[in-house]
């Protein structure tokens, strides 16, 4: 199947737009996140309501829902308003990463995960995705900057270092395996992207919590630990069945492809060790003394994985898994 | 989440326990500490650490070439994570004997908890608490209906939970339910899964093996699966010891490949034919179209087509007439043009003396193209596919060395020989299709066609079935415990006269998540107020 060129460039041109858009967004919620009230507002209510929780004496946490961002008409601030139209940026951003996505597509006529560069594009894109649904539900809006921003080094890496033409791929890659493993995978470590960045600030604002000089510039405007707790632990749960699917289908296709179903291939043990410590952190949720920061710790770690098994694999270590499509 | 209860303090008792009561205890406390949930995190935690060296050093199953070659490179280092078994880390002692932890750990928290799952399968839902006013979720309300239609209207609203009604004081009554026991299912399942899948891929690992062939692909040369020796490599499991190979023969009659323009491959195929079971008696072959990612699957194995190559056809005349013909595979040194080499030998026919035999035979070797490309003489390849071939050849003639005993790669000359000086070059020339040269002694080589070949990889693992069993009923546990919410809810009927007899009742509503999943809120509400609603008779 040929390769439509000006579709490939329509593609290259979204991206690029893509990664300006979000560094603009990420400007915006910078200043949202260094001079809005409603940092400080929604780090009050929340503060408040885990006292109201702690009050009522409950055993387990449970959700009640958020109220709506409650800020009265006359104190919308300006960092709000830069904020909102941050959001808005975000979501344009994410019209146009999926454009960039569908283009490739197009131009090979295949599904756009044939390589790095455009694996990265489409992890990313969850990764955003996730975030949106997450900043619906949560009031962590101003803290968008904080994902944006793994998102625009992952993106920067992925159209620079990474960047290869549209080709169709390889022999051993065309089955409709590639379509359910690598989506999986895809889908997978995109939602871990925001478990990962959520584990980070939660440190930081338990931290804080212990010790209120560190962090003490802006770890007051992150909201309560509870709230980061339950962003990480819903998203890791969605996140660990579909990745835990992806490798069952990457190995039902290694038997196929490579003729047998577990090869301790580079890859393959990194993916299975990010599990393994994904499978520690569910654990550590239920073990008393390992719960916050232990499980925090372990979530990081495992994010540090799923990256790494990104790069250093592809690249560095020579593998079956060699797929990476860079010279 | 489990509760351990703590056990009752013993007795102090006045007298030094037994060697058996105190052996006894630390083997009980051992297991207490080596099945504790904390316990299998560290494990976990090691497991994912002992797993990493692998994937950073190079593994001598993998790849024994690069591993001797980092192992000489890093000098006493190399040697001594070498004599610590990280180049072979998934059979190392240290990595089997946290698996085989694990394993004890999981088999030992397994057990007691299949007993609490069949126990607490039998309970009942759990007392109504005393002050519903004190759960994480309540709701309470005064409605102008009776007790009764209360809790009928409660009844049927809770279909699908498991609950039990309960009388108590003043005739107060209420209801307590529970649902989403699946959960545990669920867990029980995936955490056996877990179990059963390790404990066959360690079978698979004993009983298991492997084997790489080249085959001609013109259906002249069968391949059957008839000892280790038919193979060019072979990997068998610790118990496989070769004699009792699954029969079978096949052999393989042509092979095609699709490229792109950059010569990229995109699609490899091959058709075979094959032999099992009662054909092998009546000599019946029954065809299959081989491609990559689609492997043949019989008589418990499967073969793949792993790779390709070609065979440069050569045709030897001799000074007196008679002449010789052969097609011998030559090996791919380049994956992107399949530029390859190779070492194509002949014996000069009716030569039975061997003295005589070892002066004049003839190995020709070199460069094959299968689309040449010329820089001034040298040949290169510049597309995988057959167009326009050609080889760069040097001819050497004497004493190849395949009469010393010792065992000759296919692909070179022994070097040893032409270093001695007992093997030389003749003639260095390149060819094109139908071209040939002339030896001084009148020797005719011609370059007369090209074969192709596939090289085919025979697997056998009799556990992996078992294996992907595990694999699934894992993952549909794991759906199941990580989607299924635990939670209980009761109801409180609190029959109230008010000064104006009328009949009214206090509906009290109480909920509690036991996981820490989120969501349950909403639910509860939802029932919280439609339960009073629904027993309302207006
Ligand atoms: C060896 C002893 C083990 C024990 C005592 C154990 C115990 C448990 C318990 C009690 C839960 C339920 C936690 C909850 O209710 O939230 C659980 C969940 C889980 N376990 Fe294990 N487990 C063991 C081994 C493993 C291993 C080796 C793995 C995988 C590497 C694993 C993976 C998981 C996963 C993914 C869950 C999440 C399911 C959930 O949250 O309900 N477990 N385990």
């Amino acid at each position: 199947m040929p390769i439509n060129e000006t579709l490939s460039r329509f593609s290259d041109w979204s991206y690029t737009t893509t990664v300006a858009i979000y560094v603009l967004a990420l400007l915006f919620f910078l200043i949202e996140q260094s001079f809005g009230v409603k940092g400080r507002n929604a780090a009050q209510r929340t503060r408040e309501r885990a006292k109201e929780l702690v009050g009522a004496g409950a055993p387990v946490v449970t959700e009640s829902t958020v109220p709506p961002t409650a800020v009265t008409p006359d104190r919308v601030g300006r960092a709000e308003r830069i904020g909102r139209m941050g959001m808005a940026l975000t979501v344009l951003g994410v019209l146009l990463h999926l454009s960039a996505l569908v283009l490739r597509g197009l131009a090979t006529s295949r599904v756009p995960w044939g390589n790095m560069y455009e694996y990265v594009m489409a992890v990313t894109f969850i990764g955003v995705v996730t975030w949106l649904v997450m900043a619906r539900r949560f009031p962590v809006r101003h803290l968008s900057g904080f994902v944006l921003l793994p998102i625009v080094i992952l993106m920067f890496i992925g159209g620079t270092m990474l960047y290869a033409v549209a080709a169709p791929v390889q022999p051993a890659l065309q089955s409709y395996w590639m379509v359910i493993h690598v989506s999986a995978a895809i889908i997978g470590s995109g939602v871990f992207l925001v478990p990962g960045v959520a584990s980070v600030l939660y440190l930081m604002r338990s931290a804080h919590e212990k010790n209120p000089k560190k962090f003490a510039r802006f770890a007051d405007r992150i909201p309560a630990a509870d709230i980061l707790d339950r962003i990480t632990y819903r998203t890791t749960v969605f996140a660990f069945p579909v990745f835990t699917f992806g490798v069952l289908c990457g190995a039902i296709w290694a038997e196929s492809a490579w003729g047998r179903f577990w090869g301790w291939d580079p890859k393959e043990t990194v993916a299975f060790v990010a599990w393994v410590v994904y499978a520690a952190y569910l654990h550590s949720r239920a073990t008393a003394g390992w719960r916050g920061q232990r499980a925090a710790i372990i979530n990081v770690i495992g994010f540090a994985l799923t990256v790494f098994n990104l790069f250093f694999v592809n690249l560095v270590s020579v593998g079956l898994h060699s797929y990476a499509g860079v010279g | 989440m489990t509760v351990t209860e703590t056990p009752a303090e013993p007795e102090k008792k006045p007298y030094r326990p037994s060697a058996v009561t105190r052996i006894l205890g630390f083997a009980r406390n051992t297991w207490r500490g080596l099945t504790s949930m904390r316990t299998a995190l560290v494990l976990l935690f090691l497991l994912s650490l002992a797993a990493l060296p692998g994937a950073l050093l190079p593994q001598r199953a993998l790849n024994s070439a690069k591993t001797d070659e980092y192992i000489a490179a890093h000098g006493w280092w190399g040697e001594l994570l070498d004599r610590l078994q990280f180049f072979g880390v998934y059979s190392s002692v240290w990595f089997s004997a946290i698996y085989l932890l694990l394993m004890v750990s999981l088999v030992g928290c397994l057990a007691p908890r299949s007993v609490e799952y069949v126990r607490s399968m039998r309970a009942q839902p759990v007392l109504t608490p005393r002050n519903l006013s004190r759960m994480p979720h309540h709701h309470r309300v005064e409605v102008s209906a009776s007790p009764e239609d209360v809790l009928a209207a409660a009844h049927t609203r809770l279909k699908g939970w498991r609950k039990v009604e309960r009388e108590e004081a003043n005739g107060v009554r209420s209801i307590s339910a529970e649902r989403g026991y699946l959960r545990e299912t669920g867990n029980l399942v995936f955490h056996f899964g877990m179990l059963g899948l390790v404990v066959f891929f360690a079978l698979g690992k004993l009983f298991s093996y492997e084997g790489q062939v080249i085959v001609q692909a013109n259906g002249s040369q069968p391949f059957c699966n008839s000892g280790i020796y038919a193979y060019d490599s072979f990997h068998p499991g610790l118990r496989v010891d070769g004699t009792k190979l699954s029969p079978f023969c096949l052999k393989v009659n042509d092979f095609a490949a699709r490229y792109t323009p950059a010569g990229q491959p995109e699609h490899y195929e091959s058709s075979i034919e094959y032999q099992t079971g009662e054909d092998l008696n009546t000599g019946a072959w029954r065809p299959y179209h081989l491609e990559v990612n689609d492997p043949l699957r019989i008589a418990g194995d499967r073969i793949y087509l792993l790779n390709h190559g070609f065979a440069p056809k050569f045709t030897v005349t001799f000074p007196d007439g008679t002449s010789r013909t052969q097609a011998i595979q030559w090996r791919p040194v380049d994956v992107q043009t399949y530029l390859s080499e190779g070492a194509t030998k002949f014996d000069r026919p009716g030569v039975t003396d061997s003295e005589q035999r070892r002066k004049q035979q003839l190995a020709i070797t070199g460069l094959f193209a299968p689309t040449a490309f010329l820089h001034g003489n040298v040949l290169t390849s510049s597309f995988p596919e057959l167009r326009n071939p050609a080889v760069a050849v040097d001819v050497l003639r004497g004493d190849l060395g395949t009469d010393s005993g010792r065992g000759q790669s296919i692909f070179e000359v022994d070097q040893s020989q032409v270093d001695k000086g007992a093997l030389k070059k003749v003639a260095r020339q390149n060819l094109e299709l139908g071209q040939e040269l002339t030896l001084d002694d009148g020797t005719k080589i011609k370059f007369d066609g090209v074969e192709q070949w596939v090289a085919l990889q025979v697997s056998h693992d009799p556990t992996q079935g078992f294996v992907l069993g595990f694999a699934i009923a894992m993952f549909a546990g794991l759906i199941g415990s990580l989607l299924v919410k635990r939670r209980r809810l009761w109801v409180r009927v609190t029959p109230v006269t008010t000064g104006d007899d009328l009949r009214r009742t206090v509906v009290e509503v109480g909920g509690l998540a036991r996981t820490d999943q989120a969501g349950y809120g909403e639910e509860f509400n939802r029932i919280a107020v439609e339960i009073p609603r629904a027993g309302r008779k207006d």
